[in-house]
């Protein structure tokens, strides 16, 4: 339970990041990719911010060995550059850039009741399942690649 | 340039990577939103309530804004249509799957962890959206 609670905050606090960030405004998501137009430079911060925290923070946790409520850490181990990889991101940002809207911003829009999130969080839903159906395991996400059946080792 | 917030967008950036941190110190986990959700709608996966507990509470601080700042919400650029979204929604949903990951799995934690794949992809759909964001603005009018 406690460790449920535990990830319930680290949502709270992702969502909470998202909000104060802008992230949740894709006017100024737009704003921020239209680098040709009246750019807005204030996104590059979020991912900078997070990123100069996460690595200092991940690098603290990496000294304990083993995650709180775990045995050990999931670490992505697919190192190859395939197709998918980039043809998968490319999609992705084409969606990214018409609506503004990214996975996480978009799911924390949509529970806020903004109506264009929500269409565009059926519509995401719509599309993973797509995915799903069409390629099953074999696109599995890179932080669940360890989990997929030729990399399952570690997860006995 | 306008609308310049490099004080919230740093602390909003500090508070994303506090906890994309927080979930790897508790459950060794990335904090990936494509592949919370994602996982979500497979058969089986690994670690359903852990996925359904980190989503709740992202939503939950999407309930809280509703209500105490809604301020933080904000709509799509007026050109875009229901349809340009859900276009759009269908793209993200896709994309993020068969690419194994959005701005936060790849684009933070997968460039904090130094992974080459977490780069080329950032560095991909970074571009893609960048180009479409200009070709919309010149397509259905008014890029931002």
């Amino acid at each position: 339970m406690k460790s449920l609670g535990a990830a319930a905050a680290g949502g709270a606090l992702f969502g909470a990041g998202l909000l104060v960030s802008g992230m949740t405004r894709p006017e100024k998501v737009v704003g921020f990719l239209d680098v040709t137009g009246a750019w807005d430079p204030s996104l590059a911060l979020v991912m900078a911010g997070a990123i100069a925290a996460h690595v200092v923070g991940r690098r603290l946790v990496q000294r304990r060995g083993a995650p709180l409520f775990g045995e050990h850490f999931h670490v992505p181990t697919r190192a190859d550059l395939d197709p998918r990889l980039v043809a998968g991101a490319a999609i992705f940002g084409v969606g990214w850039g018409l609506s503004g809207y990214c996975p996480g911003p978009a799911l924390v829009a949509a529970a806020g009741g903004v109506p264009p999130a929500l269409l565009f969080v059926a519509a995401m839903t719509v599309g993973i399942v797509v995915h799903h159906a069409l390629h099953g395991r074999a696109g599995v996400a890179d932080d669940e690649a360890e989990a997929a059946p030729p990399q399952v080792t570690d997860c006995a | 340039m306008h609308d310049f917030t490099p004080l919230p967008a740093l602390l909003g950036g500090l508070l994303v990577g506090a906890s994309a941190t927080l979930l790897y110190a508790t459950h060794g986990r990335t904090a990936g939103i494509s592949g919370l959700f994602g996982g979500l709608l497979r058969r089986e996966v690994p670690d359903r309530a852990l996925r359904l507990a980190f989503l709740a509470g992202l939503a939950a601080a999407g309930v809280v804004a509703a209500f105490v700042a809604p301020q933080a919400f904000g709509p799509p650029p007026p050109q875009r249509s229901g349809l340009v979204l859900a276009v759009a929604g269908l793209l993200v949903g896709y994309g993020t799957q068969l690419g194994g990951g959005c701005t936060s799995g790849h684009g933070v934690c997968g460039l904090s962890r130094g992974s080459t794949r977490s780069l080329v992809a950032t560095l991909t759909f970074m571009l893609t959206a960048g180009v479409t964001v200009a070709l919309a603005g010149r397509l259905l009018g008014g890029a931002s």
